[in-house]
């Protein structure tokens, strides 16, 4: 089994989005390789301008609970995501593109962060890189 | 060969994780990184990765909450 981790990112929420990058960066960091597989709601924050737009997964109370869950963040001196996501990509990590969810909710190219997208790709690209990887998620 | 400092104090999970890797990537064969911080589980998490990575972890010291770790690549 290969030293990689392999994560599917389906959430858009912006705590779940915290948790796989934080994640992501932590295996990197402990010297493996990450491929982020951006999926579904996940990938509407690969937008241009999408990365922060996420909801709270739970008691978003119409943003005031996401508010509040980020200044809070701010106090514990939290990164930001798009720092990790630049660290993520400083690191060496492979960030990918669902083709088939592009498609579904019409999102072109030039609507992502294509700088940051290493390919599109289809889920036969998942299984062949999670299925030589010692960690796999699903976020 | 050369020193490189990390100062981690104040931050959180993962940055100092983060940090340190990035430090150790740009450092060459033989460099020493320190790295000083105050998150206690980081503390903890870098020797692992320093063993991850094959690295030797030099030294590490605790003071008022503040610890500093030196790892040579």
């Amino acid at each position: 089994m290969a030293n990689k981790a392999t994560i599917v990112v389906h959430s858009g929420d912006m705590d779940k989005v915290y948790s796989a990058l934080i994640i992501a960066n932590g295996a990197l960091a402990m010297g493996m390789e990450v491929s982020l597989f951006f999926t579904f709601w996940g990938l509407q924050r690969l937008k241009k301008g999408g990365l922060e737009k996420g909801p709270l997964s739970k008691m978003n109370l119409l943003g005031l609970g996401k508010w509040m869950v980020k200044r809070k963040m701010r106090k514990a001196g939290t990164a930001s995501l798009e720092k990790l996501l630049q660290d993520f990509k400083e690191l060496g990590g492979k960030i990918l593109a669902c083709d088939m969810t592009m498609a579904v909710m019409g999102i072109k190219r030039e609507d992502l962060r294509v700088d940051l997208i290493s390919d599109y790709c289809a889920v036969g690209t998942y299984i062949n890189e999670a299925k030589e990887s010692s960690v796999t998620l699903f976020i | 060969m050369s020193e490189i400092k990390v100062d981690c104090t104040g931050e959180t999970c993962p940055i100092p994780l983060v940090e340190t890797r990035k430090a150790l990537r740009k450092a060459k064969e033989g460099d020493i990184v320190e790295v000083i911080g105050t998150h206690p589980s980081s503390k903890k998490e870098i020797p692992m990765a320093v063993k991850a990575l094959g690295l030797e972890l030099m030294d590490i010291q605790e003071k008022d909450g503040v610890w500093k770790i030196r790892i040579r690549r």
